[in-house]
C-alpha cells in the first residue's frame, strides 16, 4: 500500500453498497445503480448534477456516469464548479472523474474530452439513457437539444435555461416540455454584469436537473 | 389560428416556420421548436407552412451553465 492510500482505510464494493442500501432501500438502490446517464458539460450545472448521481451511486451496478466536456479547468470556474484549486489546468473530465471516484470508486465512470457537434451526438449518446444537458453557451444547448430530440426521441432528456445571477430561488422550476424532454431553469436569466453565474443559483438548478433524473430512474415521469 | 407557446395568435396565411422566427425575432440558432408534439427539425423551418390548428412551442435557450 502506498502513501497516500494509506492515509485512509479502504472500503469494500460491498460496504458502500451497504452504507446506500441502508439510505434509500436495496430496491431503489438497484435502479439507481443500473442508470445509465450522460452528462454534456460539466461546468457549475454538470458538475454539480454529477457529484449528486455519484453520492447515490448512479453507475455503481449495470449503469454508468457518462462525463463529456472539451474545456479545462479555469480559476474563473471555482465561483460555481466542484472543483479545487489543484484542478486548474486540468481537463474537466478527468478532474471530475478523479474527484468522483473518491466519493465512490466502484463507479463506472466513462468520459469524452470532445466538443459536442451535430455529427458526433448519434455516436456520443448512442449507450446513455438519459441525457443531462448542462452546457453554458446557448447555442450549444440548442444543438444538443435538437440533436438528442431528432435522433434519440425514446431518450430522455433533462436541459436547462435560466440560472444565473442571485433572482428568486422560487424562480426555477422543472417543465415538462414533451414527454421525454424536461427544461429546468428560469428559462430567462442569463449572465450580465454584476449578475454573473455563481454557485448558489447555479447549483439549484443543477439539484432540479439531478432530482429530474433520479426520478426517472425510480420510475416517475412527471415534475 | 396557431398556438404559439400557450397563446392564440393569428397569422397571414401561408407564412413558413423561419418567416415567423424572423418576424418575432428569435435566434433560430438558440431554440428547439416543438411542433404538434413533435420536435421539428431545423431543415424543417424553411419549408414548413403553419396552418390552422398548429400547436407550436418555441423553447429558447439563455446562457448560463
Amino acid at each position: 500500500m502506498d502513501k497516500e492510500s494509506s492515509k485512509h482505510h479502504t472500503f469494500t464494493r460491498e460496504e458502500l453498497l451497504h452504507a446506500l442500501n441502508e439510505r434509500h432501500s436495496p430496491e431503489t438502490q438497484q435502479k439507481l445503480s443500473d442508470g445509465k446517464v450522460a452528462i454534456a458539460g460539466l461546468g457549475g450545472l454538470g458538475s454539480n448534477v454529477a457529484f449528486a448521481l455519484a453520492r447515490i451511486g448512479v453507475g455503481m451496478g449495470r449503469g454508468h456516469l457518462h462525463l463529456i466536456d472539451f474545456d479545462v479547468v479555469d480559476l474563473t470556474n471555482l465561483n460555481r464548479q466542484q472543483y479545487l484549486l489543484e484542478h486548474v489546468g486540468l481537463t474537466k473530465t478527468e478532474a471530475l472523474k478523479s474527484e468522483l471516484l473518491r466519493i465512490n470508486p466502484y463507479l463506472h465512470i466513462q468520459t469524452d474530452c470532445v466538443r459536442v457537434r451535430e455529427d458526433n451526438i448519434t455516436y456520443l449518446f448512442d449507450q446513455d439513457e438519459i441525457i443531462c444537458e448542462a452546457f453554458d453557451d446557448p447555442e450549444a444547448k440548442a444543438v444538443l437539444t435538437n440533436g438528442i430530440l431528432e435522433h434519440f426521441p425514446g431518450k430522455k432528456y433533462i436541459a436547462a435555461s435560466g440560472l444565473a445571477g442571485y433572482e428568486s430561488s422560487n424562480l426555477i422550476r422543472t417543465r415538462r416540455v414533451m414527454p421525454n424532454f424536461y427544461l429546468c431553469g428560469d428559462e430567462v436569466t442569463e449572465a450580465s454584469y454584476g449578475k454573473g453565474l455563481m454557485a448558489p443559483r447555479a447549483a439549484l438548478c443543477a439539484a432540479h436537473e439531478a432530482n429530474m433524473i433520479t426520478r426517472i430512474l425510480l420510475g416517475k415521469a412527471d415534475v | 389560428m396557431v398556438t404559439v407557446n400557450g397563446k392564440s395568435i393569428g397569422l397571414s396565411e401561408n407564412i413558413t416556420v423561419s418567416e415567423y422566427l424572423k418576424q418575432n425575432q428569435y435566434r433560430p440558432e438558440r431554440i428547439a421548436i416543438e411542433l404538434n408534439g413533435s420536435i421539428l427539425p431545423k431543415s424543417a423551418y424553411n419549408s414548413t407552412i403553419l396552418k390552422d390548428g398548429d400547436v407550436m412551442e418555441i423553447v429558447s435557450f439563455v446562457g448560463g451553465g
